[in-house]
């Protein structure tokens, strides 16, 4: 059983080796390797869900000499999210890039890029995440700019100018992790890590690292460019997987090892930027021109809600209420990935049949394409946190927590950034179905107009939210008579 | 032995913010890769400076991190090199950076 943790990453990186070697049979041996691997993950899965966690020593060193790999809860349900995200970007890119070439080039790049995922999904070590996030972001450069034009090249270049900062960072933090402590295994760290000014830079420097790398504002200014550059199918794994992979890294470290070294106030500056995130990602997402570029922008506010969830969890005692609040940021994370790769996808798609993705000219895509704008409408859903998609059951319960815990400032960027990716969501679908162009003012007649949205608003915003004042009124009056 | 090994790790941290300031001031892009791998070696002083044990033999953790760092600082610097030059070829960097 403990096997399926070295081959989940191993499989990957043969197939990689595979499909340099034959290049001419790239896409058999492509979808072969991506498809042990699904089932190595698979494997992998069943085995966590009968056994419980699973940790292997490589070669048989055990820390702190030796690396290990561990798959525990949360980053088993990962790694299956990045290998079902991961075969379906497989199987549609042997049909969307019909250049032999290209497609000779795309296939060692992504198997390594999913190599280096999951590699760093099981990583128990913090020099084993470096490597990982190296091989990350070397592949992931290298597969941003397979597009060949000015604009992919230079944004490729500037992401892996940025992703070596953020290593080099993230080395710096590292190294002295192993002055303090003389070991970097991650379990063994969480029991002897104690709150001190060494450990506190050393935690910074790590999370800066990887906030580069997560996108986090307002280290997101490279994302945009990226993605939207990028061949769709790419677009779909950089925005779905490899920020997400660094985000969930950070949250590893505070939640995990570093919970002892983490104070309110840096847990609260991350939340924070994970706020301003969310605005101002769902902002720059509305006033896109491109579908693509729609999407690259919405990928940050997304990344923002995880972090959101951080000031929340830190200090939390180990209980119910910590397990619900890591299930809820999970199911955010989880629906994420695969709404966004969905979106990604379906925007190629309507690109390669238009010729462009400017959300001006989408006009009659819902005719032409009805299932590609189905799935734009359904991963909008997701985007948006509309019931019954994951993300609604995670926001419900990070207001919950909010609320609960007293950090009622939290629901405003929340409800923000849902408002607001309600917004661009619509714009896209009202012209994927041929509407007229978007208006230019918001109300047109004030007295005629506003009296009928306050009275919506009331009934969504106003009931939904502060229900509870009803039942106070009631109790007061049934308490009178 | 202990303020000479002070000295090389103190050396590294000084080279890292070196590096880090001309990354983040100069714009071409051959400065800023020069850079970089100054801030890496900068990380590679400090973690030699730790592997100093005084008489017993240095440990050797630190020094295999050094050597991985290298062999990956090597290939990011191949990579982005190759970006620029294709970059050059297609005409420079485009004018509006979406």
């Amino acid at each position: 059983m403990s096997a399926s943790l070295p081959l989940a990453v191993s499989l990957p990186l043969l197939g990689a080796l595979a499909t340099t070697l034959a290049p001419r049979r790239a896409r058999t041996l492509g979808l072969i390797a991506a498809l042990a691997s699904s089932a190595v993950v698979a494997w992998l899965v069943v085995a966590v869900w009968t056994q419980g966690a699973l940790r292997v020593d490589l070669g048989g060193w055990s820390a702190p000499l030796g690396i290990g790999l561990e798959a525990g809860g949360a980053n088993t349900l990962l790694l299956a999210m990045t290998a079902l995200v991961a075969l379906a970007i497989s199987v549609h890119a042997g049909d969307y890039f019909r250049d032999r070439i290209q497609l000779g080039h795309f296939w060692p790049l992504w198997l390594l890029l999913w190599a280096a995922l999951n590699a760093l999904l099981l990583a128990a070590d913090l020099f084993n995440i470096y490597v990982g996030l190296e091989l990350l972001g070397l592949a992931g450069a290298a597969l941003a700019a397979l597009g060949g034009s000015r604009a992919a090249l230079s944004a490729s270049l500037r992401y892996l100018l940025v992703g070596l900062l953020g290593s080099m960072t993230y080395l710096l933090g590292v190294a002295l992790i192993y002055t303090a402590y003389g070991q970097l295994d991650l379990g063994l760290l969480a029991t002897q890590l104690t709150a001190g000014a060494a450990e506190a830079t050393a935690l910074a420097l790590l999370t800066l690292g990887l906030a580069f790398k997560a996108a986090l504002f307002p280290l997101h200014f490279w994302l945009p460019p990226t993605h939207a550059n990028a061949p769709a199918p790419v677009s779909a794994a950089l925005s779905a997987l490899v920020g997400k992979v660094a985000a969930w890294l950070i949250l590893l470290l505070w939640l995990g090892p570093f919970a002892t070294v983490t104070a309110p106030a840096g847990a609260t500056l991350l939340g924070l930027l994970g706020a301003c995130g969310v605005v101002w990602g769902s902002w720059r997402a509305l006033r896109a021109e491109r579908l693509k570029l729609l999407a690259a922008h919405s990928t940050v506010a997304q990344i923002g809600y995880l972090f959101i969830f951080v000031p929340l969890l830190q200090g939390l005692a180990p209980g119910s209420e910590r397990t619900t609040l890591i299930g809820a940021l999970l199911l955010m994370a989880l629906t994420h990935g695969f709404a966004k790769a969905a979106f990604f996808l379906a925007a190629g798609q309507v690109q390669q049949h238009a010729g462009h993705d400017r959300i001006s000219d989408l006009g009659g895509t819902a005719q032409r394409l009805p299932a590609t704008t189905f799935t734009l409408g359904l991963a909008g859903v997701a985007l948006i946190g509309l019931p019954p998609s994951g993300s609604f059951i995670g926001k419900w319960l990070l207001l919950e927590a909010a609320i609960a815990q007293g950090q009622w400032w939290w629901i405003a960027p929340l409800l923000a950034g849902t408002l607001l990716a309600a917004a661009y969501v619509f714009r896209v679908l009202a012209r994927a179905f041929n509407l007229e162009p978007t208006p230019q003012r918001f109300v047109n007649q004030g007295r005629a107009e506003l009296p009928g949205l306050v009275l919506a608003v009331i009934a969504v915003v106003g009931l939904g939210l502060a229900a509870g004042g009803l039942w106070g009124l009631l109790e007061a009056v049934e308490v009178e008579r | 032995m202990i303020p000479l090994q002070a000295l090389y790790g103190s050396a590294g941290v000084v080279l890292f913010v070196l590096g880090l300031w001309s990354f983040l001031v100069h714009a071409p892009l051959l400065r800023k890769l020069i850079a970089i791998n100054i801030m890496g070696s900068g990380v590679f002083h400090l973690l030699i400076a730790i592997a100093e044990r005084g008489t017993e033999p240095p440990d050797p953790v630190p020094h295999a991190l050094v050597l991985t760092g290298i062999v990956v600082a090597v290939s990011a610097t191949a990579l982005a090199l190759v970006f620029s030059r294709r970059l050059e070829d297609a005409g420079g960097p485009p004018e509006d950076e979406c």
